[in-house]
């Protein structure tokens, strides 16, 4: 494993081309991760084609000030995230480790709001299973709605989960010395991560909290 | 080469600005009634293009190589194949019916 500044694989001609290598390589994980995605926003749209207005209704449960602000919570950790790269870019320990932990604090305040609005949904129960109370005609496919709610927001707080984890890990090692100007590749490629979950987020906010507002 | 690039603190600083706003644009016009159809396009729209913003610039996708062009756009490639060829069959069920009869 090249820890250090200046080593290489045996395999890799140069710096450059390793890390080339561990670049295109992330993209193929993140491809992947569309794929798992993608097969979870694909369900949403056939079934929200199927049942428009239950989806619509069931929507307007959700608490769009509690999702608006939890977006812009999220961009404020890719905005931290990409301060972070650029300090490793530029061989920085101490700012990286600022700007790592300020992602961290705002992974946490989002996942905190989530857990907030999950709480609500008990409370209310709208959780899909043998609690769920839906006084009206639509109950079924509502069901269905929430389902798609707590899978997709689900998976996503799950990979925020790992973010956060992973941001810990690169605070440890920059703190530590391990990474440079000349070597910094798992602080790029976990940005890239944290900024695809963002993305994934960026969707998942208007098809499930704002798109009920308003159907035609 | 891709990550030797060095973004500005302000070109960074203008992407997340624009981004809070677009968020605020979004959750705004949700309220505003378009006639629904209308809202989800706007919607949809706006996603697009903060996602576009994130990966064009806080993923450094602007200063990246070709290859790496490739390597994102085969992903969102293949989840438009996903959805698109998909969706063809719920949504054009109804065509066959108005023939049939």
């Amino acid at each position: 494993m090249p820890e250090t500044a200046a080593a290489h694989a045996h395999h890799f001609d140069d710096l450059e081309q390793q890390h080339q290598a561990s670049w295109l390589g992330m993209w193929v994980f993140l491809a992947s991760e569309i794929m798992f995605f993608g097969g979870m926003f694909l369900g949403y749209t056939i079934y929200r084609t199927a049942y428009p207005q239950a989806f619509a209704d069931a929507s307007n449960h959700l608490d769009v000030w509690l999702g608006t602000v939890n977006t812009a919570v999220l961009i404020c950790s890719s905005f931290t995230m990409a301060l972070a790269v650029r300090a490793a870019q530029l061989g920085r320990p101490k700012p990286a480790i600022l700007f790592l932990l300020l992602t961290i604090v705002l992974g946490a305040v989002f996942l905190a709001i989530k857990f907030t609005e999950y709480y609500a949904k008990f409370i209310e129960h709208l959780v899909p299973g043998g609690a769920f109370v839906y006084d009206d005609a639509l109950a079924a496919a509502a069901e269905i709605f929430f389902s798609f709610y707590f899978a997709m927001t689900g998976m996503h707080a799950l990979h925020m989960l790992i973010g956060v984890g992973l941001l810990a890990t690169l605070i440890v090692k920059t703190a530590r010395g391990r990474f440079s100007a000349d070597y910094y590749t798992p602080v790029e490629l976990i940005g890239l991560y944290w900024h695809f979950v963002d993305i994934v987020w960026i969707f998942l906010f208007p098809l499930l909290y704002l798109m009920g507002r308003h159907f035609g | 080469m891709n990550s030797r690039h060095i973004v500005s603190v302000g070109l960074y600083t203008a992407i997340f600005g624009a981004l809070v706003l677009l968020t605020l644009a979004t959750a705004g016009v949700a309220f505003v009634d378009l006639g629904g159809e209308l809202n989800s396009i706007v919607a949809l729209t706006i996603a697009v293009v903060k996602a576009l913003l994130v990966i064009l610039f806080f993923m450094h996708v602007r200063y990246s190589s070709r290859l790496t062009w490739v390597f994102a756009g085969a992903g969102f490639f293949w989840l438009l194949i996903l959805l698109v060829l998909t969706m063809a069959d719920p949504l054009s069920r109804d065509w066959l019916e108005a023939v049939i009869q």
